[in-house]
């Protein structure tokens, strides 16, 4: 049974069609020349050139660029902290209140976790700037990396650990040399989820900014109230383009490693013999 | 005491930013309005000893939630979010399953491709993939400039700014979320199962019912639910796509936040929201819990 039957290929094409065309159609439209984005008048690329003199927009680009990377790499910390602590730690005071912190977040609505941050930094008197944002961001993001990195932490092989502690490592040093190179894959995609959920983060964010510190979300969600625009469609273009490449490196990358290991394995149980 | 600091540092920083926030929001759904900056009252005072405490006690009450009991725009709100929610699970449901169902029975060397391709948008952003259908949805937009040129209709189509709208919206921004786990069950299904059937005299079709559909039952009861749960508290695709005549609860907050500043009435909002999104949150964890457990 190797062969698609008429009805799924259909269904599959049909799918991918509905996934991919939105997308095809936003891409061809920031090639229009005119202003107006349902009249085709010709390819150009002015779109592109005017959004590299807006200064509004690299300005919340460079924003969002700051949190993203500062939000996703505190948040990477703690959750791998957090993973650590919920797989290895065994008892403690509360840790059914820590495990459902972890939880809550992650099917929390936006709306309330933003103006809950909100809230708070208001009862506290903390101006909202970009250091607000990362704090928001960090807080949510670090329960999707501590979900990604503890699903890891759940299938290594205890026994490597302690084996490096009979050695003569320290705790520290077990954990450097032989856990964070096991699970550091796991580390690796969950900065990279906490890093694109913070970059693409719009009710948050509108809640916790500031006046000065507006995000590239926030900016497209303002003009796009407004209706459809080319600059708009050139900058989705722009972000669509890195995502895919980002994406495609990323799965030839891991499956190169894939084989790569497999031959590794394959090589040693061949000495062995 | 390395143990220590290791549980303390993330601990502290939930409690700080998660658990305190969510208690000043409850805490202030309990307060009145006031017109001063921050525009609620009582403040607890804790200069003033017990005396401000037992002070700050009394003056809290269910004010906010009587006032949502007897404004029907909430509880309009709160029905048609729910509504909607209900609604475009179960078209994503139908949109989803085939789908996941040709990926299972696509041959071994498409898979990663499929996968790879179904996961692609959702590392794109939210924004921009709700953005893409306005141009598409709107009055002189692409689908109604085919349609018109096909000589299928002859008076433009209004789907924008209608509940359509958002059902399209939410379908296609959470189609991941419903093929995965539905793709997962349907890949560990042993195919012997339906050959079985079949050979015992079972058409494809009711070897479908009875075979597949209940051994991928779990596959869409987790995609229903992870569809479900953020659909509910939806804001951005019902504000750009539903117009002001689609009401979502989520989008009534956020009103009542930013444009009327009425923080009360939004805490109030916010904890409601909660309290029924607790029922689907639980059942799904009890779903998931049992398949973990099925798997050992």
């Amino acid at each position: 049974m190797n062969r698609l039957s008429w009805f799924n290929t259909v269904s599959l094409t049909l799918g991918f069609a509905f996934l991919y065309i939105p997308m095809v159609i936003l891409v061809i439209y920031s090639f229009n020349e005119s202003k107006l984005v349902t009249v085709w008048a010709g390819f150009s690329t002015k779109w592109y050139g005017q959004l590299l003199k807006d200064q509004a927009f690299l300005n919340a680009a460079w924003v969002t660029l700051k949190v993203a990377v500062l939000s996703s790499t505190i948040a990477t910390v703690l959750g791998t902290m957090a993973a650590y602590v919920m797989v290895r730690s065994g008892r403690f005071f509360g840790r059914t209140l820590f495990s459902g912190m972890i939880y809550a977040p992650l099917v929390m609505p936006e709306v309330i976790t933003g103006l809950s941050l909100l809230l708070l930094f208001i009862g506290i008197g903390l101006d909202r700037g970009v250091m607000t944002i990362v704090l928001a961001h960090t807080t949510f993001s670090m329960c999707y990396v501590s979900v990604v990195v503890s699903s890891r932490l759940v299938t290594f092989d205890k026994s490597l650990e302690e084996a490096a502690l009979d050695l003569g490592c320290t705790p520290a040093e077990a954990f450097r040399l032989v856990t964070l190179p096991i699970i550091a894959p796991a580390v690796v995609s969950g900065w990279l989820l906490a890093f694109t959920l913070s970059l693409d983060d719009l009710v948050i964010a509108s809640f916790t900014s500031g006046p000065s510190s507006t995000t590239l979300p926030i900016k497209i969600f303002s003009a796009v109230r407004l209706g459809v625009s080319p600059e708009i469609n050139a900058l989705s273009t722009v972000m669509i383009g890195i995502v895919t490449v980002g994406v495609i490196a990323t799965s030839l990358i891991t499956k190169t490693q894939k084989v790569r290991q497999q031959r590794d394995e394959q090589e040693a149980a061949r000495t062995q013999e | 005491m390395r143990r220590f600091f290791l549980i303390a540092v993330p601990y502290l920083w939930l409690l700080a930013l998660f658990l305190v926030p969510f208690i000043i929001v409850l805490k202030i759904s309990l307060s009145d309005t006031a017109l001063a900056i921050p525009p609620y009252t009582p403040t607890l005072d804790f200069s003033a000893g017990w005396q401000g405490i037992k002070e700050f006690l009394t003056g809290l009450d269910l004010e906010n939630f009587v006032w949502l009991t007897e404004d029907d725009l909430y509880w309009k709100a709160y029905l048609s979010s729910l509504m909607i929610a209900l609604i475009s699970t179960a078209l994503t449901l139908l949109v989803g399953y085939p789908i996941a169902y040709g990926m299972a029975r696509a041959p071994e060397e498409w898979r990663a491709t499929l996968m790879m391709l179904i996961i692609l948008p959702f590392w794109t952003s939210f924004l921009i993939r709700v953005y893409a259908w306005i141009g598409i949805l709107s009055q002189e937009g692409v689908l109604n400039q085919f349609l018109l040129w096909t000589g299928l209709i002859d008076q433009p189509l209004i789907i924008l700014n209608t509940k359509i709208a958002v059902y399209i919206g939410i379908v296609y921004t959470y189609l991941p979320f419903m093929i995965l786990p539905i793709y997962a069950a349907l890949d560990r299904l042993d195919e012997s199962l339906i050959e079985a059937a079949e050979d015992l005299g079972c058409s494809r079709l009711s070897a479908f019912w009875l075979v597949t559909i209940p051994l991928s039952r779990n596959g869409i009861v987790a995609g229903c639910f992870l569809v479900f749960i953020p659909a509910l508290g939806e804001f951005v695709i019902p504000s750009l796509l539903g117009g002001s005549g689609t009401l979502m609860i989520g989008k009534v907050l956020w009103e009542e936040f930013f444009s009327n500043r009425d923080w009360p009435v939004a805490s109030a909002v916010a904890i409601v929201l909660l309290a029924i999104l607790v029922i689907p949150i639980v059942l799904f964890q009890r779903n998931q819990q049992k398949q973990a457990e099925a798997e050992q």
